[in-house]
């Protein structure tokens, strides 16, 4: 059992919350637990209320969305430093997609609505919680943009690429120089140019 | 060994000697020169490649600069001259002219932390000022490989990539665009690996290359952290045709990127990847 000051050293350590306001991380620590997700446990499930978000402390989450029939989809993988789940301050506060432990993850959660409670009875918690997460949904909504734009191109499933009918270099047909000789006709024509 | 003669619009004859397929469309060609010799460049340089009958392309050189026995390009087939060039075998012969364009400026980070930021086919021509920063560990602080792609089927150079990752003195940090559940691995843009640090912006040099939206990206993302314009370098790929600066093909904005390219400091060209469709 982690205690209330550890709690504390541990959210303000966290690169989402460092260097908030005491009274606020103590306002924060009373919504707060430690929590440990082994490997395929699942953070949140879509659709499901979204109840908790996490920071971070260890190990790898991915977001993922499943796909009938199909392996899930995985659309971004969230790690050690950063926050899972963003759809507690979103009405009508139902996750968006599956967050699934990869390998061993260590968190600290927070209880969306004791939060949200407490943001709106204190306006000056509401505003550094919400001066923290619109950055960060920036960040995630720009990604997502940018990976939508399969900026790499194709490759992946091996696909026949037409090939051009080349011959090899030197063994060209229909033709009565050598890859040496046109080098050797296109030096004589060089310097003729110049 | 001699060096081969060079004329820069005269192309030399080179003999494939291995031919690697790297991914479904992507293939690297170790190359020597018919007549003997060696070839040198220096990293992020790139060839005019000539396959008879077809056509000329430039293509970034990909391998280890310290190795003047063989020249090796990594080529994606995605129009003829590539498509020609995939279809070539060992054995077989080129034209090569070059090599042409600016170079990393690998040994001007000495003493600095060294972040190369690569996505998809764009980890080719960082590939040799990799090896440079290996071959020369010990004049580096930190050495970090970000590197993006696709999907995990898609990863360039993926067991030298695993390689790297298992020495002790370079972090190699890889991301996909999209993935099954098979994928263990982080998943998102590469500039989310920007973000992550671990290198000291206020040393650092940085090498990004990929495609130009991501480039821009990723630029961005270093300057977020406080990387200092001056000290990232981007490589940009425009459609080549002389090499040398004579045809204008290549024109962007006042550079020709032949010639004054293909690596600029991202200080010098910041300001064009804000121009529409130049």
């Amino acid at each position: 059992m982690v205690k209330p000051d550890d709690l504390g050293k541990i959210i303000d350590e966290h690169p989402f919350f460092q260097g908030i306001d005491d009274t606020l991380r103590a306002l924060l620590v009373g919504c707060a637990a430690n929590e440990r997700y082994e490997a395929g446990q699942f953070l949140f499930r879509e659709g499901q209320e979204a109840a908790k978000f996490y920071l971070v402390r260890a190990g790898t989450v991915a977001v993922e969305i499943d796909v009938p029939g199909k392996q899930p989809i995985v659309i971004e993988t969230i790690g050690e430093g950063e926050v899972a789940g963003w759809s507690w301050i979103v009405e009508p506060y139902r996750s968006t997609f599956d967050a699934r432990a990869i390998g061993l993850v260590r968190a600290i959660s927070f209880d969306g609505k004791c939060l949200r409670k407490k943001m709106a009875a204190d306006p000056a918690l509401g505003y550094e919680v919400l001066r923290r997460f619109v950055p960060m949904m920036a960040h995630r909504l720009s990604s997502a943009r940018l990976q939508m734009l399969d900026l790499y191109g194709p490759s992946a499933k091996p696909e026949k690429v037409k090939k051009a009918k080349v011959k090899a270099a030197g063994k060209t047909k229909g033709t009565n120089r050598s890859p040496a000789a046109r080098l050797a006709k296109a030096a004589k024509k060089s310097k003729k140019d110049s | 060994m001699t060096a081969v003669p060079r004329d820069p619009m005269l192309p030399v004859l080179f003999r494939i000697e291995k031919v690697r397929r790297d991914l479904s469309d992507t293939f690297t060609m170790e190359l020597v020169p018919e007549a003997g010799g060696e070839f040198s460049f220096k990293p992020g340089q790139f060839n005019m490649l000539y396959v008879f009958g077809v056509g000329e392309i430039p293509i970034s050189i990909s391998g280890d600069p310290g190795d003047r026995s063989v020249l090796v390009h990594t080529t994606r087939a995605v129009g003829a001259v590539s498509s020609a060039l995939d279809s070539l075998k060992a054995g077989d012969q080129i034209g090569v002219r070059g090599p042409y364009g600016t170079a990393w400026p690998i040994e001007s980070a000495y003493g600095q932390d060294v972040v190369f930021v690569a996505g998809g086919v764009g980890l080719a021509p960082l590939r040799p000022a990799i090896y440079h920063a290996m071959n020369n560990r010990e004049r580096y602080g930190k050495v970090m490989v970000l590197y993006g792609a696709r999907t995990p089927e898609d990863i360039l150079f993926k067991k030298e990539l695993e390689r790297w990752r298992g020495r002790f003195d370079m972090d190699v940090l890889v991301t996909v665009d999209r993935a099954t559940g098979k994928w263990s691995g982080n998943v998102g843009v590469v500039t989310n690996l920007v973000a992550r640090g671990g290198f000291d912006p206020l040393h650092t040099t940085a090498f990004v290359c990929g495609p130009e939206v991501m480039m821009r990206y990723g630029a961005s993302a270093l300057e977020k952290k406080g990387v200092a314009r001056d000290t990232i370098w981007i490589s940009m790929e425009r459609n080549m045709k002389c090499g040398v600066g004579l045809c204008g093909h290549c024109q962007w904005g006042s550079h020709f990127v032949c010639k004054d390219g293909p690596v600029f400091r991202y200080d010098s060209v910041a300001d064009l990847f804000q121009v529409r469709e130049l």
